[in-house]
């Protein structure tokens, strides 16, 4: 399970708390819905769920343990709305996804509706919005993750490239029991593809933890 | 009813260059038709890396050097070639972009939308400025502010004041509420359609489908540079049987709420 207890987050000591008390769970192979007005601090929770940032008090556990992401890929993977900015745009395709330590096998036997191997050689640039969300996707399974924090994956796809992502990543996440968390502002999207939806209230302005 | 502004057979090319002289020609438009009257809102939809935003910047003239355009555009029955329609872009015909990135970095946004307010005309480009922010809900705080200070929402209506400010009779709108909650959503597209029914013309390009038709009069379905197809609204509903174009119809039976599938061979 991946459990976020009691977390509080702010970007400074004199700025207000983004997360005040953030209590969540996720379970293996759960699939929850998180849905709530913009500015409200959603995406910073789930980089704090990421570890890519510290929550300053309450703890986030992956399985009833803290994630210790020093000798392999963090447990939990996060996969982010802008793919062409979550990648170097000197790297290929390949490059990118041998940077996850998968080596050339593991990159030549992923589901080819993830990645095309026609695009393998590809940069960034080269190939569709929605061909490239598919291989930000490759790169977060690649690492092998326990959860996946999905942050408005297919915010600005159009429906059938949406529907098809989110096919993909259902099906390979029930596969291999990997629990998501979906972030969206579309309600319809979340009770599509969420098992359950969560309504996010933004922690109200001038609290303060106990 | 004459169009206010039609687009027929849009082609596009770029010429790039390759490994030193070596030259290769990218098809990006290969045959987009649009026609938008006084009065309507059309939507645009269609694939990701259609060319949607491409046509709008096609239709200002604002394409780069290396662009080979072929095809009519009219505005107001007039055939006009780049150079004439880039002498009405941000005039008559006025695009609404698509992300905060299209602001200067640098500058505070009072000076943009001041500059905005100059050039539409405005006697007093000051005040016209702090009212058109007003309008959208925005206080004198946010002209002292940088782009970068600005949430989502806050800059796609700072963008959209600038966009209206000379009063436009084409607007085009790309993606103007892609990550705004559902009644933001609503208002902006309320807009588009108040707009509309003052006698502007305006094409709203989005993937938000099902919220651009309560406001649309026509559906312009594009894809791979091309328009597939131009759909009724009322169509789009139960399972799209209404819906003619195999490629519309997958659009729709894709959506979340209408099954989510993905049919194949589209």
């Amino acid at each position: 399970m991946l459990q976020a207890d009691g977390v509080w987050f702010r970007h400074g000591r004199d700025r207000p708390w983004v997360l005040a008390g953030v209590d969540l769970a996720v379970g293996a192979g759960e699939v929850i819905g998180l849905c709530g007005p913009s500015g409200g601090g959603k995406s910073t929770l789930g980089r704090v769920l990421a570890g890519h940032l510290r929550p300053d008090r309450g703890r986030v556990t992956v399985d009833d343990a803290a994630p210790r992401p020093r000798r392999a890929a963090h447990p939990v993977q996060l996969v982010l709305q802008q793919p062409e900015r979550a990648m170097d745009p000197r790297w290929t395709v390949r490059q990118v996804l041998a940077a996850t330590g998968a080596d050339d096998a593991a990159i030549a036997a992923l589901d080819q509706r993830l990645v095309v191997p026609s695009r393998l050689d590809r940069f960034p640039h080269e190939i569709s919005g929605g061909e490239l969300q598919r291989v930000n996707l490759a790169r977060a399974l690649l690492a092998r993750p326990r959860y996946l924090v999905a942050d408005e994956i297919s915010a600005s796809l159009d429906a059938v490239t949406q529907a098809r992502i989110w096919t993909l990543l259902l099906e390979h996440c029930r596969e291999a029991a990997i629990g998501v968390l979906a972030i969206s502002h579309d309600r319809p999207l979340l009770e599509t593809v969420a098992g359950s939806v969560v309504d996010w209230t933004p922690s109200p302005v001038g609290e303060t933890p106990a | 009813m004459t169009a206010l502004l039609e687009v027929r057979g849009l082609e596009v090319d770029f010429v790039q260059y390759e490994r030193g002289l070596r030259r290769r020609t990218v098809h990006a438009l290969t045959g987009m038709d649009l026609t938008v009257a006084a009065g309507e809102v059309v939507a645009l939809v269609g694939a990701s890396g259609a060319g949607k935003s491409l046509l709008a910047h096609a239709v200002l003239g604002l394409l780069p050097p290396n662009a080979v355009e072929r095809g009519e555009v009219l505005l107001d029955g007039e055939l006009l070639d780049a150079a004439g329609r880039r002498r009405h872009a941000g005039r008559g015909m006025t695009l609404l972009p698509q992300a905060v990135s299209f602001l200067d970095p640098v500058r505070p946004v009072g000076r943009q939308v001041r500059r905005s307010a100059e050039l539409a005309g405005h006697p007093a480009p000051r005040r016209a400025a702090a009212e058109a922010l007003a309008r959208r809900g925005l206080g004198p705080e946010v002209l002292r502010r940088h782009p970068h200070e600005l949430s989502g929402g806050m800059a796609r209506r700072v963008l959209g004041a600038m966009a209206t400010m000379s009063n436009p009779r084409v607007l085009l709108a790309d993606e103007p509420t892609t990550g705004l909650p559902p009644a933001d959503v609503r208002t902006t597209l309320g807009g588009f359609r108040a707009m509309a029914d003052d006698g502007g013309a305006v094409v709203l390009i989005t993937h938000e489908l099902r919220a651009a038709l309560d406001v649309a009069d026509r559906v312009v379905i594009c894809r791979d540079g091309r328009t597939v197809d131009v759909a009724d609204p009322a169509g789009f509903s139960g399972d799209g049987a209404a819906l003619a174009h195999p490629y519309t119809r997958a659009l729709w039976q894709a959506l979340p709420g209408n099954g989510f599938s993905v049919a194949e061979g589209v």
